[in-house]
């Protein structure tokens, strides 16, 4: 049986990653290579790494610690942020990531999906989607949640998928950061909306609401603070969603850690 | 484990360095083949890939390596190893595209197809679900039941002969995960994504060929 998926996520900018592990691994806390071995040892079943750095910078100290990012794992990662061509999005495969998250280009040149599907195949290629609630449904958000586009989440992630997008990793911008939970409405409206996994993001505050995830249909559940915080650790939160009856990978899954569905 | 050298077939298609460094991790030196001169050099070949299959194909056509590849595993009896992709290339066509396989395995790639109302299963299928191996298999040697391995794709493999399914997965429906035709394996899942026992299927791999 396929497990769910628990998916912490790094912000990275100018090749350090801006929030640490718990306040004990902060002296640690800058380089992404180290930290993703932690939350791998720890037992995540794949990486999110959004690259935050000015556009003028970024792809230039991308290239190093993307590498070693990928010299140091041996679960998948996808890298995001500012993505805006195809050569940019081969270029990071090339450099070892195992997808790419587009967002704010993708919008804006939807064609840019079906020119990396093309390229890397389906798999390869996340639509990014940030959205925000309003009365009649949920509009996406674009440039880091500055500027919204009008255009319908439901709609938008059809049209990514249409194009070539293998996975949605869909962010309610209202929930980011609050650690109420997900949005369990949205999640329904846009797992029903199209056939590829979907990963939740924004709003995890407990193992609750990580099961709600699941249980609205997401595939994946994806959490910044609550493991940079230390508030929750991966291999509690998989053995509480486990105990739940939701199928996970078994926690504390180094080279030499275990690799089993909890029984 | 007896000195020997793996080569990772580089086409242009597939995440060739973290196969390298798996294969560095267990001790096992292998070398990038993008000319023919490293084939001609491999104990085993592990052919990696991602992406659809008709690229897959092409690029392997245009890398100027068939032809020795072909040679090397097919006359010469060398080892090869299919991952994910590369698993479906070793079918004789796929679904997906136009293109005729390599035909080594008697198989075809089908789609993975849900009804609608199927609301559980997606495609690609993404994540690490479990391998249940055919039993005695020494490529799964040192597993214990309920093994995952991390898995990403919308197309798998159809014997046409069960004697050629080497193990297989759950997923809406029984699908074949791995397969074995005399030298030539295949797997549909990364074990250079899958942590302690894809490294331990790499090694089981690696020490068949020193037998």
């Amino acid at each position: 049986m396929l497990t769910k998926r628990i998916i912490p996520c790094l912000d990275v900018k100018d090749g350090r990653v801006v929030k640490g592990i718990r306040f004990r691994e902060l002296r640690d806390a800058g380089d992404p290579a180290h930290l993703a071995g932690v939350y791998q040892e720890e037992g995540a079943d794949e990486l999110v790494f959004l690259d935050i750095s000015a556009s003028t910078e970024r792809r230039s100290t991308r290239r190093d610690w993307v590498a070693s990012v990928a010299d140091r794992l041996s679960i998948p990662f996808t890298v995001g942020g500012g993505i805006s061509s195809e050569e940019e999005a081969v270029e990071l495969v090339a450099l070892g990531a195992d997808k790419i998250s587009l967002n704010t280009a993708a919008v804006r040149r939807p064609e840019l999906f079906s020119e990396c599907a093309r390229r890397l195949g389906q798999q390869a290629v996340v639509a990014a989607v940030d959205v925000c609630r309003r009365d009649d449904g949920w509009e996406v958000i674009i440039e880091g949640g500055q500027t919204p586009t009008g255009l319908d989440a439901l709609a938008w992630v059809r049209e990514a998928t249409a194009r070539g997008a293998g996975e949605i990793l869909l962010t309610s911008m209202d929930r980011d950061g609050t650690a109420s939970g997900y949005d369990r409405e949205l999640l329904v409206a846009v797992c029903a909306a199209v056939s590829v996994p979907v990963i939740a993001s924004g709003g995890a505050g407990t193992v609750a609401h990580l099961a709600e995830a699941f249980e609205a249909g997401a595939e994946g559940a994806l959490a910044a603070s609550i493991f940079h915080y230390g508030t929750l650790r991966i291999g509690e939160v998989k053995e509480a969603l486990a105990a739940r009856g939701i199928p996970v990978r078994r926690g504390g899954s180094g080279p030499t850690g275990e690799n089993r569905p909890w029984a | 484990m007896e000195k020997i050298l793996i080569a990772i077939v580089d086409y242009g298609t597939g995440n060739v360095g973290s196969l390298g460094n798996m294969l560095h991790k267990i001790g096992q030196e292998s070398e990038l083949a993008s000319t023919p001169d490293v084939l001609e050099r491999a104990d085993a070949i592990l052919l990696p890939g991602v992406g659809a299959f008709d690229r897959g194909m092409g690029n392997l056509q245009a890398s100027g390596l068939l032809e020795t590849l072909t040679r090397r595993v097919r006359d010469e009896g060398v080892p090869v190893l299919g991952i994910c992709l590369g698993m479906q290339l070793l079918a004789r066509s796929s679904e997906e595209g136009t293109l005729p396989g390599l035909g080594w395995i008697d198989a075809v790639c089908r789609k993975f197809s849900f009804p609608p109302e199927d609301r559980q299963h997606k495609v690609p299928h993404m994540g690490w679900n479990a391998v249940i191996p055919r039993s005695g298999e020494a490529l799964f040697a040192g597993m214990e039941p309920g093994a995952l391995f991390y898995f990403v794709h919308s197309y798998h493999v159809v014997c046409a002969d069960p004697g050629d399914v080497l193990g297989v997965s759950e997923y809406g429906e029984t699908f074949t995960s791995a397969v074995r035709r005399d030298n030539v394996f295949g797997v549909q899942f990364h074990p250079e994504k899958s942590l302690r026992f894809g490294m331990r299927l790499l090694r089981n791999f690696c020490e068949g060929v020193g037998r």
